[in-house]
């Protein structure tokens, strides 16, 4: 296998609700350290389209294909749910755009993020703490809050949380839902500052959906323009966004509100 | 101990009608085949409200043959209200010999604590289990724990002992503490103070576990491996007292903390009135008696009416 082999290569996905269209003909590879953006206005089926990359979802046609840390690729469709779970909290993490959907509330910020560690078969309390403060000091939560429940933090501070919980085992490829959705302007700026940092220290592989172009132009190597369950257009973030060719991405940019 | 005697006409032995008996003791083996598994069982309705046994009692009349010698405590206790009613009970659906020394007893069953006698081969167990599913109150789907259980998928568990360890300084269960078994499924002990888990642990007598309202069966055959989960370096301890019982001076027992008078008085003595009147015939005396009877000697064990009118 060698180094330039793709980390998760999607070829035909396609998504029908019954009748209905969640998307179709979806094909891409993403490699190593490399960001993908997916975009297009609610309903284009962005988060159909991430429901079956992070395997939640069955496609209706087509295949993702991942491969693993020892090298082999296994199409997802064909894990068990053990190692379904296993692949989830060990080389995958999932930052929902709603923290509550990503972080148990009842518990404090150091067991959210001892968790993933804990599932996999830590048992050191110490180590685990340590591992959790270390983690709380790289998304800037004042490590003196390690006990606090989340219920107890603003909602910039959740999403960093939710970062943190997810990145401790270190993961190789994230799915990223609307990651800004819901936060103020300066808490969104801060927090893509962070997650730039993350993604170029760890060399993480990102798949992130968002309506947002300007996390997309910020975050992504490439990007996905969606539109009515169908990828109309894609290539390097800058060239899409500098030089739109579809109408509709031309719409989109040109919509891009300039203060 | 008292004599069997023949059972009330009318009922079948120990209530339960064959075909239930045979439902019953199909789930026990398939609990016992899979140490710590929840079996599901069709329980039925007893003569008596959830909460107070119905499971414990389904078990028992499962496995209770003329022969058996049954033994009932409530806390520790033979002479409490529960256990009285229950030993009763089958005394008068049954016949069988009941008794209220550990030794002497075949069958025993249990509510909230293991006997201070060892317990030997040949006995069983037989706990009443009131929640049976040990990740109910941190997973509240059931069809998510099942898959939980079947996938060995147990780090939320170590969650609940992190927060409190966070909160506490250290774990603060002292109840119902989790049990992982055979180094496989995680099982709630029933709600026995955390002072009686090491005794499941390579136990030679037959352990099983009835949850009425749940419908659940589990087992711990004899000799089944029985660790308390914890951490590397908070590991499980069990609970241990300052004081003796003040009636029999033991130091090795569980002790129940009773009130004695309204101006702060109190008293810790055994939970197990088997084992502290055992200590008592054989001449040993607590601080209280001592100072009652400064004499000493052994005193005679209190009887405890058998047959209820």
């Amino acid at each position: 296998m060698t180094a330039t082999a793709p980390l998760l290569e999607a070829r035909g996905l396609a998504k029908w609700y019954g009748d209905r269209l969640g998307c179709r003909d979806v094909s891409f590879d993403i490699r190593e350290g490399e960001v993908l953006a997916v975009v297009g206005e609610s309903g284009s089926g962005k988060s159909t389209l991430l429901s079956m990359l992070s395997g939640r979802l069955a496609p209706s046609a087509g295949s993702v294909v991942y491969r693993l840390r020892d090298g082999s690729t296994r199409d997802l469709a064909d894990l068990s749910e053990a190692e379904r779970r296993h692949l989830f909290r060990t080389d995958w993490g999932f930052v929902h755009q709603d923290a509550r959907d990503g972080l148990r509330m009842g518990v404090s910020a150091g067991g959210n993020v001892g968790e993933r560690l804990m599932a996999v078969g830590a048992r050191h309390y110490g180590e685990i703490r340590a591992k959790a403060a270390d983690w709380l000091d790289r998304v800037e939560i004042d490590v003196s809050r390690i006990d606090e429940k989340p219920t107890a933090f603003s909602g910039g501070m959740r999403q960093r949380l939710q970062i943190a919980r997810n990145l401790v085992t270190a993961p190789r490829l994230v799915f990223m839902d609307e990651p800004t959705g819901g936060l103020d302007v300066s808490v969104q700026a801060r927090l893509l500052d962070l997650l730039r940092r993350l993604v170029a220290d760890m060399g993480l592989a990102v798949v992130v959906v968002t309506h947002d172009l300007a996390v997309a132009r910020l975050l992504s190597d490439r990007i996905m323009v969606m539109r009515g369950g169908r990828v109309i257009e894609a290539g390097l973030t800058d060239r899409v966004l500098d030089d739109p060719r579809e109408a509709y991405t031309q719409l989109l940019v040109a919509s891009i509100l300039q203060p | 101990m008292t004599a069997p005697i023949a059972p009330t006409q009318g009922y079948a032995f120990a209530y339960l009608d064959e075909q239930t008996k045979r439902m019953i003791r199909r789930a026990i083996l398939k609990a016992v085949a899979i140490p710590g598994h929840q079996v599901p069982f069709a329980s039925r309705d007893m003569p008596m409200p959830y909460g107070w046994g119905t499971g414990g009692i389904q078990v028992t009349a499962a496995i209770l043959g003329p022969s058996d010698v049954l033994k009932v405590i409530d806390q520790g206790a033979d002479d409490t209200t529960n256990a009285v009613s229950i030993r009763a009970f089958f005394r008068k659906t049954a016949g069988v010999a009941t008794t209220t020394r550990t030794a002497e007893a075949t069958v025993i069953q249990t509510r909230h604590r293991i006997p201070e006698t060892p317990l030997r081969a040949g006995q069983t167990l037989v706990y009443q289990v009131p929640i049976p599913e040990p990740l109910r109150f941190l997973e509240p789907r059931e069809t998510e724990t099942r898959v939980m259980h079947a996938l060995a998928d147990y780090g939320l568990m170590h969650v609940k002992l992190y927060e409190d360890i966070a909160e506490h300084g250290h774990i603060a269960k002292t109840y119902a503490y989790p049990v992982r078994v055979e180094g496989r499924y995680v099982m709630d002990p029933s709600p026995i103070p955390k002072f009686d888990n090491p005794k499941m642990h390579m136990s030679p007598a037959l352990q099983l576990f009835g949850a009425g309202r749940e419908k659940r069966i589990y087992a711990l055959p004899p000799f089944t491996k029985v660790e308390s989960l914890d951490f590397d370096d908070h590991p499980f301890e069990p609970t241990r007292f300052d004081a003796p019982c003040a009636l029999c001076g033991a130091t090795d027992g569980y002790l129940d903390e009773v009130v004695t008078d309204d101006r702060g008085g109190r008293m810790f003595v055994c939970s197990d009135t088997d084992h502290c009147e055992t200590r008592r015939e054989a001449g040993h005396r607590g601080a209280l008696l001592a100072a009652e009877d400064p004499a000493g000697g052994a005193t005679a064990r209190p009887e405890i009416a058998e047959d209820l009118p």
